[in-house]
């Protein structure tokens, strides 16, 4: 996009080349939930303590509590995310970085209730160009697409997904993201794509919003975050920057 | 029963830039002006918030909220159309200013072959070259006697710019210098030299340096902040209505400017328009506002809307292709591109400025011999430097994983390390691509939404391959070690950003058979009814549209001028 990022359709391009989405949409118009729903292995208790402690610089930080899921859900995604974008030895990952309390936040608000996208029925199933179709919000469709993972992670490996070891959460992950998995609920591959979406956006949008903890998604890539001009720099060789957000406007 | 107001010269509906040009321009000469926008208003003070990726960019804080208005789509005639319920493919402005509030500002002038198209490529080329259901025609106004107005525009806003070697004649240079230039962007130019073309850099809407216009309005010069396009700016330095021609229009005491008021339709009797019908959204009252002469101004989609939903002018029938409301809606081929990976060189790619960036029109237009190609036209092909933001900017190689380590891996390396060059693709009309209204869906006040039936053709399948490979071309000259590009366009999808391009509906053109408007965008069928817009475009260019927009407002305004006076058809 000429006049918008050339680099973000590519890789929006890519994903659909390779078939990310299959259907339209992330769920089908009109299906009945309620049965499908009713097969849901129960939830086990959860063993380990993943992603609750973490805070700025070791403070207690407030914004890490929870506004949408549940502790056990709110443990799947932070698991799931942090496969995405997994940690290494050079840079943090979506666990370190609170991309799973940034998805939490956004989808109690008006992303999570859909609320400035068009709504209306009637429903219809349609045409992969024509878009997401189906009547559910961003909330149910990660409320069902959550339960979906443990109970596929239970058939596979008899465990629930915070459990298994991380090649296997992955093969669980690359199951959805192919559409290895037949749902009759949501779309596998379709609910995946907006768990990878949002995890980008955790990772970097402004540390207002509750993820790319203390900068830190920014500085991995060397992102100078929103800096006031580049004029002086512009004409320059690349630089490093030292990156400030829009706390520094207050 | 509508509230009725007292009647005024003239009413607006829409002010983005094409109503914030006619504001203007019609309460300079003393005409009275009542301009409605659905949306808010809006300061440059609302922005010192905005370097705010999530809020402005994806969540798109100043678009139009879909869950209000939105449009159908389906690619031929035999599917049904869905609502867009999410954006992708463009985005829709709304509030005041709108799209010319969070626009990139490439500001280009469109060729003198795109407004004779199917004279001169017929002269060229022959009859057969055109297919068969390619509904091209010329636009009743020549380069010549539009330049003039380009000037003007131009000179408005402020473009920065450098002289386009092979541009069409111009009456006057650019009224200021071109944007700076980056590391990248001097690679694209001694590149595109080096193979023969002739690059230059994109003529700007964010100044290259302070300016003050022709009405007297001062504006600071760009800041390169990097959050431009789907933003607004906070310098003022980014040429948008309400920096530029909304405050000369509220100067002169004679403009009423309505924000939260809808347009739902055009009130008319014995052929001639005598005001609108509009809705207050604070308060849901219904408002009549009568008025001598009516100006729509809201954009391709709700033009095309508001003249069906109020029944004024022949509707388009794709099966006779007769009629010509909703007629030759095209687009834009952005789609042939191709990134190249450099490993020894970093750029500062998060830097940049909506329209920076270096282009070349070698391949646009009929610059270029199209006697052994598949395809008629072409596209600027450029490298743009808008500022890679984070959430939207991941490059990786093709075929590599998109999420795990490999991908955390490389996109944290190539970041800084890929440039993009592209083809703005131009668009040709065809007898089966047209807006009508939806049988089904409506918009939250009940009207029918408007409907899109469109897909890529054969033609542009071929032009995006085209400018791919010489997208290609071009980084493999820069010296990129590895390239992807583009292989197949595939079809046309409303899911993935493209741009907010889209044209015609309500076409200009000399003939009151084939065409809506005249070329003072004049309605044929009501004299005093002007359609002002991409709407007015025979076809689409392979150039942003704005310039081009700009200067059929100023033209339309004199026309108006000339009507209040001397009445009647003005072509
Ligand atoms: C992200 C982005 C980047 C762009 N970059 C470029 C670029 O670099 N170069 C370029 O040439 N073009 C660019 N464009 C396109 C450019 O913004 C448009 O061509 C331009 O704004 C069109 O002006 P307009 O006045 O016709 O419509 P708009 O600017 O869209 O204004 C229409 C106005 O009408 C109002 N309206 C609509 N319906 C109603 C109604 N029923 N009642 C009352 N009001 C109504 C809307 O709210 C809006 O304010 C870009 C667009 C986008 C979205
Ligand atoms: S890049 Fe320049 S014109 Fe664009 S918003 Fe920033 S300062 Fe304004």
């Amino acid at each position: 996009m000429t006049e918008d990022n050339h680099l973000d359709k590519e890789e929006k391009e890519r994903l659909s080349r390779r078939k990310f989405i299959k259907n339209s949409g992330i769920a089908v118009g009109g299906l009945a939930v309620g049965g499908a729903l009713g097969s849901v292995i129960p939830w086990k208790k959860e063993t380990g303590n993943q992603g609750i402690e973490k805070g700025a610089k070791g403070e207690k930080n407030y914004n890490q509590a929870l506004m949408n899921f549940t502790q056990a859900e709110f443990k799947v995604i932070d698991a799931a995310t942090e496969r995405i974008f997994p940690k290494d030895d050079k840079a943090p990952g979506a666990s370190d970085l609170g991309v799973a309390f940034y998805i939490d936040h956004q989808l109690a608000g008006s992303y999570g209730f859909n609320a400035r996208d068009y709504m209306e029925a009637p429903f219809f199933h349609g045409e992969e160009v024509q878009g997401y179709q189906g009547r559910m919000k961003r909330r149910e469709i990660f409320k069902i697409g959550i339960r979906e993972l443990q109970n596929y992670s239970h058939e596979k490996f008899d465990k629930g997904f915070t459990e298994l070891e991380a090649d296997q959460q992955d093969e669980i992950l690359k199951d959805f993201a192919e559409d290895n998995v037949n749902l009759s609920t949501v779309s596998a591959s379709g609910f995946f794509n907006l768990l990878r979406s949002v995890t980008l956006e955790g990772l970097y949008s402004d540390p207002l919003y509750g993820g790319n903890v203390d900068m830190d998604g920014w500085k991995m890539r060397n992102y100078p975050g929103n800096q006031m001009s580049y004029k002086d720099i512009i004409e320059k060789d690349f630089q490093e920057i030292e990156p400030t957000s829009l706390q520094d406007h207050m | 029963m509508a509230k009725k107001l007292p009647k005024v010269d003239v009413v607006i509906a829409g002010v983005g830039w094409a109503g914030g040009i006619i504001a203007a321009e019609l309460t300079k000469k003393g005409l009275n002006v009542v301009g409605l926008e659905r949306g808010e208003e809006r300061n440059t003070e609302d922005y010192f918030m905005v370097h705010d990726e999530l809020r402005y960019a994806i969540r798109g804080e100043l678009f139009q909220d879909l869950s209000k208005e939105t449009i159908t789509f389906r690619s031929n005639e035999k599917m049904r159309a869905l609502p867009m319920r999410q954006y992708g493919s463009f985005l829709l402005g709304s509030g005041l200013g709108g799209a010319g509030v969070h626009w990139n500002g490439q500001t280009f002038r469109f060729l003198p072959y795109d407004f004779e198209i199917r004279s001169q490529t017929i002269d060229r080329y022959g009859k057969d070259k055109i297919p068969a259901d390619m509904t091209i025609q010329d636009w009743g106004i020549t380069y010549d006697e539009l330049e003039p107005y380009f000037d003007t525009f131009e000179k408005m806003a402020g473009i920065s710019g450098e002289e386009n070697p092979l541009g069409p004649k111009r009456s006057d240079k650019y009224p200021t210098g071109p944007m700076l230039q980056s590391p990248q962007m001097k690679l694209f130019k001694k590149a595109a030299e080096k193979l023969g073309y002739h690059p230059y850099t994109i003529p700007s809407a964010n100044l290259s340096e302070a300016y003050e216009n022709p009405d007297g309005i001062s504006r600071a010069a760009c800041e390169y902040c990097s959050f431009c396009e789907r933003f607004g700016c906070e310098y003022g330095a980014k040429a948008d209505p309400v920096v530029t021609v909304i405050p000369v229009a509220k100067k002169t005491g004679k403009f009423d400017l309505r924000t939260h008021s809808w347009v739902r339709r055009v009130l008319h009797k014995d052929g001639k328009a005598t005001g609108v019908l509009y809705t207050d959204v604070t308060t849901g009252e219904e408002i009549e506002q009568p008025a001598d002469m009516v100006v729509l101004t809201s954009y391709v989609f709700n033009n095309v809307k508001l003249l069906l939903n109020s029944d004024i002018g022949r509707p388009y029938d794709s099966a006779t292709g007769k009629g010509s409301i909703g007629k030759n809606y095209a687009y834009q081929v952005e789609k042939g591109d191709a990134t190249g990976y450099f490993k020894n060189k970093k750029f500062n790619n998060f830097a940049g400025a909506g329209a920076l960036g270096m282009t070349l029109d070698d391949f646009n237009g009929d610059n270029f011999d199209h006697s052994d190609l598949n395809f008629i036209h072409g596209g600027y092909l450029a490298m743009g430097q808008t500022g890679a933001r984070p959430i939207q900017n991941n490059p990786i190689p093709a075929g590599s994983p998109t999420w795990g380590k490999e991908f955390k891996e490389n996109s944290l390396n190539y970041i800084n390390q890929t440039l993009s060059v592209y083809g703005m693709g131009a668009s040709m009309p065809y007898q089966h691509h047209y807006l009508d209204l939806d049988p089904i869906y409506k918009d939250t006040f009940g009207d029918p939404l408007i409907r899109m039936t469109y897909d890529f053709k054969e033609q542009d399948r071929e032009l995006a391959k085209f400018t791919a490979k010489k997208s290609r071309e071009i980084l493999e000259e820069m010296g990129a070690d590895h390239i992807d590009s583009m292989d197949e366009l595939g079809p046309y999808n409303i899911t993935t950003y493209q741009s907010t391009h889209n044209t015609g509906g309500v076409i200009m053109g000399a003939d009151p058979d084939t065409s809506a408007v005249n070329n003072y965008l004049q309605m044929w069928d009501m004299e005093n009814l002007f359609v002002v817009g991409a709407s007015a475009f025979a076809h689409n260019s392979g150039y942003n549209p704005t310039g081009t927009v700009g200067a059929l407002a100023y033209r339309a305004a004199e026309g108006m001028l000339k009507y209040s006076k001397d009445g009647g058809l003005l072509a």
